[in-house]
């Protein structure tokens, strides 16, 4: 398991304990650049599992590994505990969910959904009773007879659901699922898979670029970066406590601070941040040597703002001795997106802060205005430190 | 302006046709005229020569009475019959060794990456480059001296120097189309194909080859009327008992030119339209199954 | 994304093997042995000696037959231009029209492309000839005119002489463009259709007219597609062989007409196989020269 040995990070909840994937070692080499970099992961069975990243990043070719269609360069793929590297694709007990689909066009889609079923010479009436239930599962009953051209695109995605669920694979992979969708019809189908994999109880693995849509779906994630695993936690651990700068910056929107490692008790610490102009005060520490460079991260929401009325006493919080944890600002740019809004506040030094703030009743945008002296403050428990 | 005023009621103009654009070259009547001779040029020898094959008289200017006379004598005539089966028989057997010669280099090089691959794409592209005088000198040359076809054979294997010669000038033709056609695959469907259990030829068959069949048809069908018309390459591969409709018809030119000549012409020429309208019909019913976003 | 052919090596050979060996065998073979044969001498009958000489090529070199490739390369190439100047402006016609239109026009453009070379090369011919069409036509006009002239007091035209339009270079000419024109027509409208018209717009909004927009905006983008059209004309009339044959006269041999007389009735096949040859060296000459055409068009289109 790759998970940093970090105190900071919470451990994470187990679903149960058998890895039904295992990557051991894996790496993927295109002529001298590795596409995946000796990555090292445990799948567990029953999991929603997201393989997170930037485009280039090497989660479509570890996936495209796992279900047969490149062959490691090195390290082994282990299912139920079988190494499958001498398996070819359709020998797997892996199926995929392709990103274009790649339903049949010129099959019907009861035709589509009972090819499998076919190929592993099932017999006939037995496919007609699954595929129905197939189509039941993913809510296209009674369309079996419609060709793929008269579908529309949400609805092949699903035939291409049932066709691979149909043959009750121990896995189902899938590969960019909301990528092609549209917004409205994207929320749908988040709600739609997750109680689709609810139902059949098989583990999923799924690949996308989309944060929103990994943090949502995913019960544990993996984030990687350049081939690498950057952090393999739960969706709230990912946000709440990543364990690098990557991660904070790619998953959610985070103010970066660089500073110097003050104070590091076992109950407490202190980070001095040149560019807040105040300390940083935590209530809890952080594992790392005095003076060494660290990196505050700061989620916007977490962040209060508070009318600064031109005195000069500044604001105090109660979790934190005076003077820490809390920063002058004028606030310099306000998007009103309805439900909330984000304001960017300028402090000593010219750096501007991203903070965030629902609007819990109607004349709320109203409260803070351009230009306006405020007081941003956070709590103790609010900063996540970071030592890379 | 009150509101009491009345308003002015506006003479609506009767619409008159809009005036051409700048770019609707042809809505004005300098490309007009050009086009109409064109097409005029282009067909009136055609309909005329159509036309006289049910005139009466022997000579082909004045226009004397209807008959199907020369029609009657045309599918009465022998050799000439002999001539329009055997033509039909090389181009069937012409098409489907095409056909499938044709798709397999046509796979073969959509998937496969390998030394000498634009070589072979250059030599695929000969037949179709080289003069077709060439190449029947080669086809005589070969057949007479190298590979030469044993005589006296029944029928249809007589046939065999002709329709050889024939298969290696439309087999590339077909891996052009057949490539096009591939070349819009979404190879993500091979992939689903084989992770739903399909090993290689299963792929192959039901996956590939439907994706193919528009490319295949258009491809067959143009292999067909290459061969039912060819007339040079035939020319020089043919012998005194394997004579096509189109070297017959060029011996009739030659000898007596009688609406004999023009009722045969007819013939040939519907039976070359109606097979290139199928194609072409098929080909854009293929087109038109394209999935929806 | 393709694969190399170690990963599938049975698929590659069951796949390669009968089409690359048809090529070979029938197509590769043959011509190899021709050009073998270009460099032999007849040594009886049905024995060639492949001496490995250059006199066919020599002979071919000589006035008689020089000229007949220096005056088929010009048959071609008059073919070519009338082909261009009839077909640009149809194809220009065509690729503005509007959607029906267009396909309707583009089939009926092609149409006669697929119908046999030898039947409409003959359908000339009962065009072209002393009692054809074209004379029938130009004496009734004649004879109209004359009875005219005389209505109204002025001598009447003297007696028709029909025009002897057929079994010379000029109905070759025609035949050959008669025969082409489809084959021009469609890469310039594929070009022409494929243009930005925004560009001509532009220059028409400058106050460039018309043909003087054609000429500087339209053409030099369309060259690519003008380069197509004239090759696939150039090289097929090049090497005609049926249209000559049937609309020329004595003295309207082409190379084709002179390469055939080599196998068939002189039986002198070295000095064929070096004339095919030749055929094919000007083919690819042509070709080459297209090639280069189409690379620099490429780059002033895509700028």
């Amino acid at each position: 398991m790759t998970e940093t040995s970090n105190p900071n990070l919470r451990p994470t909840p187990h679903l149960k304990d058998n890895a039904i994937i295992r990557f051991e070692g894996i790496t993927k080499r295109f002529g001298k650049v590795a596409a995946v970099d000796n990555v090292n992961l445990d799948i567990r069975e029953g999991e929603f599992f997201a393989l997170l990243g930037p485009s280039g990043c090497g989660k479509t070719t570890l996936l495209r590994m796992l279900a047969g269609f490149e062959t490691p360069t090195e390290g082994r793929i282990l299912i139920d505990g079988k190494d499958v590297a001498q398996l070819p694709p359709n020998k797997r007990p892996v199926n995929m969910v392709f990103q274009s689909y790649a339903v049949f066009p010129h099959m019907s889609v009861t035709d589509n959904v009972g090819y499998g079923l076919k190929m592993d010479n099932v017999p006939a009436g037995e496919i007609a009773k699954r595929v129905t239930e197939a189509l039941e599962l993913v809510k296209l009953g009674g369309l079996g007879d419609r060709k793929p051209d008269q579908l529309s695109g949400g609805q092949r995605q699903r035939v291409a659901l049932a066709r691979a669920l149909v043959k009750r694979p121990r896995v189902l992979l899938l590969d960019e699922p909301l990528s092609a969708l549209d917004a409205k019809l994207r929320d749908q189908m988040r709600g739609e898979l997750t109680s689709l994999q609810e139902k059949v109880g098989i583990t999923f693995i799924m690949v996308t670029h989309d944060q929103d849509e990994a943090l949502a779906i995913a019960t544990r994630c993996a984030v990687m970066e350049r081939g690498r695993l950057a952090q393999v936690a739960t969706p709230s651990d990912l946000y709440e406590f990543p364990n690098s700068r990557f991660v904070a910056d790619f998953v959610g929107s985070v103010n970066m601070f660089e500073g110097t490692l003050e104070e590091d008790k076992p109950s407490e610490a202190i980070v001095r941040v040149p560019e807040l102009g105040a300390p940083v005060y935590l209530d809890h520490g952080v594992t790392g040597a005095k003076g060494s460079t660290v990196w505050v991260a700061l989620r916007p929401e977490k962040i209060e703002m508070h009318k600064r009325n031109g005195d000069a006493t500044p604001m105090k919080m109660e979790d934190a001795p005076a003077g820490a944890n809390v920063v002058p600002g004028i606030i310099r740019d306000i998007v009103y997106l309805g439900s909330e809004t984000n304001y960017e506040v300028e402090i000593e030094g010219g750096r501007r802060v991203k903070t965030f703030r629902s609007n819990l009743t109607r004349y709320d945008q109203e409260d803070f205005t351009w230009d306006e002296p405020v007081w941003l403050a956070w709590h103790a428990c609010s900063p996540a430190v970071l030592l890379s | 302006m009150s509101i009491a005023e009345p308003v002015a009621t506006i003479e609506r103009a009767p619409p008159k046709r809009e005036k051409p654009g700048p770019l609707e070259y042809l809505r004005r009547w300098p490309l007009q005229a050009i086009v109409g001779a064109t097409l005029i040029f282009l067909y009136a020898p055609l309909i005329t020569l159509m036309a006289f094959s049910f005139n009466t008289s022997r000579r082909n200017i004045v226009w004397e009475g209807f008959t199907l006379d020369w029609y009657g004598r045309a599918m009465n005539d022998d050799s000439l019959v002999q001539a329009f089966v055997n033509s039909l028989t090389i181009a069937l057997i012409c098409t489907i060794v095409s056909v499938i010669l044709g798709a397999m280099s046509a796979v073969l090089l959509w998937r496969f990456r390998f030394p000498g691959k634009t070589a072979l794409e250059g030599s695929l592209a000969l037949p179709i480059v080289v003069p077709e005088i060439c190449m029947g000198v080669a086809m005589l040359v070969f057949f007479a001296r190298i590979f030469p076809w044993p005589t006296g054979m029944p029928w249809p294997l007589n046939l065999g120097a002709i329709t050889i010669a024939h298969i290696s000038f439309s087999f590339p033709f077909v891996t052009t189309v057949v490539r096009a056609r591939l070349a819009s695959f979404n190879r993500e469907l091979e992939e689903a194909a084989k992770d739903l259990g399909a090993d290689e030829w299963r792929t192959f068959w039901d996956v590939l080859v439907p994706h193919m069949m528009p490319g295949l048809v258009s491809g067959a069908l143009l292999a067909f009327t290459l061969s039912l018309d060819d007339f040079v390459i035939t020319f020089f591969t043919a012998g005194p008992d394997t004579i096509t409709f189109p070297v017959k018809v060029y011996s009739m030119l030659r000898f007596s030119v009688t609406p004999e000549v023009n009722a045969a012409s007819t013939i040939l020429i519907v039976v070359t339209v109606l097979f290139t309208a199928l194609g072409l019909q098929l080909q854009s019913q293929a087109e038109k199954q394209k999935p929806k976003p | 994304m393709e694969q190399s052919w170690r990963q599938a090596k049975n698929a590659f050979a069951a796949l390669g093997v009968p089409p690359v060996a048809w090529l070979i065998f029938f197509f590769m073979i043959p011509l190899a042995v021709v050009w073998a044969y270009s460099f032999g001498t007849n040594a009886g009958p049905t024995e060639i000696d492949l001496t490995g000489t250059f006199a066919n090529y020599g002979r071919s070199l000589q006035p008689l037959y020089f000229d007949i490739f220096v005056k088929s390369s010009i048959v071609a190439g008059l073919t070519t231009l009338l082909c261009l100047i009839v077909g640009f402006p149809v194809a220009l016609a065509i690729a503005f029209a509007g959607p029906r239109t267009k396909t309707w026009l583009l089939l009926l453009i092609m149409l006669p492309f697929w119908t046999n070379l030898l039947i409409r090369t003959y359908a000339l011919i009962a065009v072209l000839r002393e009692q054809g069409y074209v004379n029938f036509t130009a004496e009734w006009f004649w004879n109209n005119a004359s009875g005219l002239m005389t209505a109204v007091g002025l001598q009447p035209l003297g007696d028709f002489h029909p025009m002897t339009l057929l079994y010379n270079n000029a109905a070759v000419v025609i035949g050959l463009v008669y025969v082409h024109l489809p084959f021009m027509v469609l890469p310039l409208y594929a070009a022409l259709d494929r243009m930005d018209r925004s560009l001509m717009e532009a220059s028409l909004d400058l106050g460039a007219g018309h043909l003087r927009t054609i000429w500087s905006v339209v053409v030099p983008l369309a060259a690519p597609g003008i380069a197509s059209g004239v090759l696939i004309t150039f090289i097929p009339a090049l090497g005609a062989y049926l249209t000559p044959d049937l609309l020329g006269g004595t003295d309207s041999q082409m190379i084709a007409n002179v390469i055939e007389r080599q196998f068939k009735r002189a039986n002198d096949w070295p000095f064929g196989a070096a004339l095919s040859f030749l055929l094919m060296y000007l083919t690819f000459i042509a070709i080459a020269i297209q090639a280069v055409v189409q690379r620099r068009g490429a780059k002033v289109g895509a700028a």
